[in-house]
């Protein structure tokens, strides 16, 4: 009865409840998006007051300069790292929190394990320079209790930069993994176990397939915003932390070059977009 | 074998141990290290307060600490609004469209925020809306929107659409309908999504970054310049507030809503 009187109200009636919101979207972020693929074909900003022409330079800039390219691939790669190391450490933790701890400590410790992903970001970053740093508390905790002298001084380095990313994100892949754990029925578990399967058998035939689609979503989670990261190589990778991202907040702040970085902008939107493509057909059979 | 379970669970608790060391640790020191006496973060440990004294000097950070707490409450109640509309009608009416309506939600959280952030720059340049306070704001509204209708849209998948059937035969018009059944109803709901809304907002970076100019900022952004310059322990106490705040944010929205779907 409610869908009678569902559908015979519609479009009409939702549109005045519907329309500030998209419309809100609609300026804020699809127009955007579309300016920027326009602008990435334009020789200058036509405000800036100077001539401008359509082009596909700023795209054969990508193309024939090797670095544009390397930085995306060490993008990708950054991406890749940071997204295994976060199943390593995400996943056997999403199945003792859903499978092992019950009742009141597991809600308590899951919420531990999400809140820091729901504080900020650059702050929890900073907090890693100082652990890392040279004469920080690794190197002097390790100091005090080794009998030799070491120097720890991952800080400015590609280590660093994952260790940060990792810290990051890691409860992403906890979140999505504990929800398809928690949905798989013990008594699958007891029926493989009771017909003699070991437990390296069940978690291979059965608790990791039906808990594929919370990998591919924290994947997914991790792997996209990881490739188009900026701040963290910056704080923790020094000068070796230049990346695809770093380069496109470089066309924006520094160097002014904005078609291009427009253009290198839509390069990356079109990679997380096929990325998201890709992971979609599981993401779906989750849903 | 039961012994091997008990060992099992018990490796397993101590790993759980192990994670949340590696998670909040960093944060940890940090926080000491804001409390302690040398600029240079050196050891041993001397307690002082003088940094967050110091902080209280700062008139670029406070101004942009409000400028952060402003945004975010204005974008918290835009988003509030906008966002149970949009998930009521979402709920209450059947259309053409409107799958395509809700898929449209997922791009501004799925696409990075370097993507969106720059794209907003070059738009608002583009349009004359400029950069500034007034970009960031309708920026932020803008990010924070989908998650409010998402979660607004949870909590009114628990509705019973009978109640509001039995209000209509009682002789309830829509708006008293929508006033006096429905919206107590998913109070919890809206709550939750503003407070995610206050804190994306509030915890924004990226999308900030490239909307501020140099005397309209947030705080995040300011931290960033800061840390660029050097590190300081009087970034260390003003982050060690934000991370509080945030912290101490979440765990009112966990009391609204509860994240993972617990049983």
């Amino acid at each position: 009865m409610a869908a009678a009187t569902a559908s015979r109200s519609g479009l009409r009636s939702a549109l005045p409840l519907l329309a500030p919101a998209y419309l809100w979207l609609t300026v804020a972020i699809f127009l955007p998006l579309s300016a920027m693929v326009f602008f990435s074909f334009m020789t200058e900003l036509p405000l800036s007051g100077k001539p401008w022409a359509f082009t596909l330079g700023n795209y054969a800039a990508f193309f024939s300069q090797s670095l544009y390219l390397t930085l995306l691939l060490a993008s990708l790669r950054l991406g890749l790292e940071v997204t295994l190391w976060c199943v390593v450490i995400g996943y056997p933790a999403a199945y003792v929190l859903a499978k092992v701890l019950k009742g009141r400590s597991r809600e308590a410790i899951f919420l531990l394990v999400i809140l820091p992903f729901w504080s900020n970001g650059l702050v929890r970053i900073f907090s890693w320079a100082m652990v890392l740093r040279e004469g920080g508390i690794l190197d002097t905790a390790l100091n005090a209790v080794l009998p030799f002298k070491i120097n720890i001084d991952l800080m400015y380095s590609y280590p660093a930069v994952i260790i940060g990313l990792v810290h990051s994100y890691v409860p992403y892949m906890v979140l999505t993994c504990y929800l398809t754990l928690q949905a798989i029925d013990d008594s699958l578990i007891e029926a493989g176990r009771s017909l003699g399967a070991s437990r390296l058998q069940v978690l291979k035939r059965v608790i990791i397939p039906l808990s594929m689609p919370g990998l591919v979503a924290g994947a997914a989670l991790i792997f996209v915003p990881v490739v188009g990261s900026f701040m963290e190589p910056r704080i923790l990778g020094g000068r070796t932390g230049t990346f695809y991202g770093t380069i496109i907040e470089d066309q924006f702040v520094a160097v002014f070059n904005w078609p291009l970085g427009a253009a290198l902008s839509f390069i990356l939107l079109a990679v997380v977009l096929v990325i998201l493509a890709v992971a979609s057909p599981v993401l779906r059979r989750a849903a | 074998m039961m012994a091997t379970t008990r060992i099992l669970e018990g490796l397993g608790r101590f790993y759980i141990g192990l994670l949340l060391a590696f998670l909040y640790l960093p944060i940890i020191i940090m926080a000491l290290m804001s409390f302690n006496v040398s600029p240079f973060y050196q050891l041993p440990f001397e307690w002082t307060t003088e940094w967050y004294a110091s902080l209280w000097q700062n008139d670029q950070l406070i101004a942009a600490t409000w400028n952060s707490v402003e945004i975010a409450v204005i974008t918290t109640i835009i988003c509030v609004v906008l966002g149970s509309a949009a998930s009521l009608a979402l709920y209450r009416y059947e259309f053409r469209g409107k799958k395509f309506l809700q898929a449209l939600l997922f791009p501004p959280i799925a696409i990075p925020w370097l993507i969106t952030g720059t794209a907003m720059l070059i738009f608002f340049f583009g349009v004359g809306i400029g950069r500034g306070l007034h970009a960031i704001l309708l920026g932020h509204v803008a990010l924070a929107l989908p998650y409010v209708i998402v979660v607004v849209s949870a909590r009114l998948q628990t509705f019973a659409p009978e109640l509001e059937e039995a209000a209509r035969s009682l002789g309830a018009n829509q708006w008293q309908v929508t006033r006096r059944v429905t919206l107590p109803w998913i109070m919890p709901g809206v709550i939750a999504g503003g407070l995610f809304a206050f804190a994306v907002s509030f915890d924004q970076f990226v999308v900030s970054y490239f909307l501020a100019t140099p005397g309209q900022t947030t705080l995040p952004v300011e931290i960033y310049a800061a840390i660029r310059k050097g590190f300081t322990p009087e970034i260390n106490a003003v982050s060690t507030i934000i991370i509080v705040v945030s912290m101490a944010l979440m765990l009112l929205t966990a009391r609204f809503f509860k994240f993972g779907g617990e049983k």
